[in-house]
């Protein structure tokens, strides 16, 4: 395959950013995304050009590390992680257009490389549950009901990688919020701490400079692990519990 | 040199104070304006019963509650009601929207909005135009009572046929009713969402499945006068 990239550079923080355009030849279709840029990054080195910068760590779509913003889609035009999206899914002589994730939140540390720390410091601000650590428990002892393991399941794979910030109109975080606290909150472990953590997360999120929600929905289509809109109902729903308890 | 947007994490927040806080007046000021939206269309269907029960109708809006209430009383406290809750509706859109702004102050060289319906992508400019509509509504039925054939204007159905018997007039109000129907097509069910309502898969199909119903009711119901006016069916 041939391809044809447009790719946004910036040296660091504090540098005005374009984008640039670059060729690459010979890709296969069964190389990932990352690896078609890992193609491009040496033949740059080879030039003796700076490497295009953008993250990851697993490669295999559990760690939420990398996240690019492909053709207009967080993480492309599949339901997968930037990582596990293959060339297959372009055509021969395709233009790419590849932009890091777009959020006050979320600056630009260099090339394709955001900074998402302000995910952390929402997760600090509640996105735990306080116990004892020690041994384990006997899986026994608390009873969970079915519904409610799958439902926290399901949701407790949020990745965290930002894509439904990158594809949100407004910038919001609330998909990856509505995920920790529907996760939290269908378990008898996140009773305790339900109130407080909805509207210290939420609290966060807004100092943060993320976006209100609208439910328009393109976060969830972006998702890579399909997290539904209904954790947003479920976090709006514990912020108005915790509001009528006067929090 | 810091990295980050806020190094620290905030202490004291108010549940009060959040953006879902300005999401659930929004939603609750909304859900006031699709009740009086529903009462306002039955009131309008009237028209096809004719002069007299159009009028009657009208009139019986101003005696409805007397004596406890004086004459207009209801019709007051719904005004002050209304005009309140525009003014939350439009305060916390405007907030959440320059709020929107700001989070994304670099925009992307290419966006697609999958997954969004073409109505969500309306609701804020979608808004300023049913408000400018509003305006000229009230100008034109409530305040200055314009009639622009000249006739009487102190008979609401008389009113109501001269200016809709105008090819323009009817135009405005069918362009203004589609943006409404958009409105309501995507704000009903963001107003079930933002109250908690649509916690599981199946509450949420159905809220989306009575939004769609409700704005094509409101929107084709209120459309049904204007058109048979223009074609001459009521006259």
């Amino acid at each position: 395959m041939r391809l044809t990239l447009k790719i946004w550079r910036q040296a660091d923080q504090q540098s005005q950013g374009a984008m640039h355009t670059y060729e690459v030849d010979g890709i296969s279709e069964d190389m990932s995304f990352l690896e078609m840029l890992d193609v491009l990054n040496e033949e740059l080195n080879a030039k003796g050009e700076e490497p295009i910068a953008f993250d990851s760590d697993c490669r295999e779509g559990i760690c939420g590390m990398c996240g690019l913003m492909v053709n207009g889609e967080a993480h492309g035009p599949e339901v997968t992680t930037t990582c596990q999206l293959h060339m297959r899914s372009f055509t021969d002589g395709e233009t790419i257009t590849i932009e890091p994730w777009r959020s006050s939140a979320f600056p630009v540390l260099k090339d394709l490389c955001v900074d998402r720390s302000a995910f952390d410091r929402i997760i600090q601000q509640g996105g735990y549950i306080s116990v004892n650590t020690g041994s384990a428990p006997e899986a026994h002892s608390i009873q969970v009901p079915k519904e409610a393991a799958d439902r926290a399941f399901d949701v407790a794979t949020c990745i965290g990688c930002g894509a439904c910030v990158a594809a949100c109109p407004n910038g919001s975080a609330s998909l990856f919020m509505g995920a920790k606290i529907t996760h939290l909150g269908e378990l008898p472990q996140g009773q305790a701490e339900r109130d407080i953590r909805v509207v210290n997360m939420v609290g966060q999120h807004d100092a943060e400079g993320f976006g209100g929600c609208t439910n328009i929905g393109e976060c969830t289509a972006a998702c890579p692990k399909g997290i539904p809109l209904d954790v947003i109902s479920q976090m709006n729903k514990d912020l108005r519990t915790a509001m009528r308890h006067g929090l | 040199m810091t990295l980050v947007a806020t190094p620290t994490l905030v202490h004291g927040s108010r549940s009060t104070r959040t953006t879902i806080a300005l999401k659930i007046l929004m939603a609750v000021s909304g859900i006031i304006f699709i009740a009086f939206v529903l009462l306002h269309m039955y009131g309008n269907l009237k028209a096809f019963a004719g002069h007299d029960a159009y009028n009657e109708y009208a009139e019986h809006l101003r005696t409805i509650g007397e004596p406890m209430l004086p004459y207009s009383g209801l019709l007051w406290i719904l005004r002050v009601v209304l005009l309140g809750s525009l003014v939350v509706h439009v305060y916390a859109a405007a907030t959440l929207w320059v709020r929107a702004k700001q989070a994304r102050t670099t925009k992307y060289v290419m966006k697609k909005h999958t997954g969004a319906i073409f109505a969500s992508r309306l609701m804020r400019w979608g808004g300023v135009t049913i408000l400018v509509f509003l305006v000229w509504h009230l100008l034109n039925f409530t305040i200055g009572k314009v009639n622009v054939q000249g006739g009487a204007t102190n008979d609401p159905y008389n009113l109501l046929v001269d200016s809709f018997e105008v090819w323009w007039l009817t135009l405005i109000y069918l362009v203004a009713m589609a943006m409404l129907g958009a409105h309501l097509h995507h704000g009903t069910w963001s107003a079930l969402q933002t109250l908690g309502l649509t916690g599981t898969e199946r509450s949420r199909t159905l809220a989306k499945r009575f939004a769609f119903t409700l704005a094509v009711i409101i929107a084709g119901g209120f459309s049904l006068v204007p058109i048979f006016v223009l074609v001459g069916v009521i006259d």
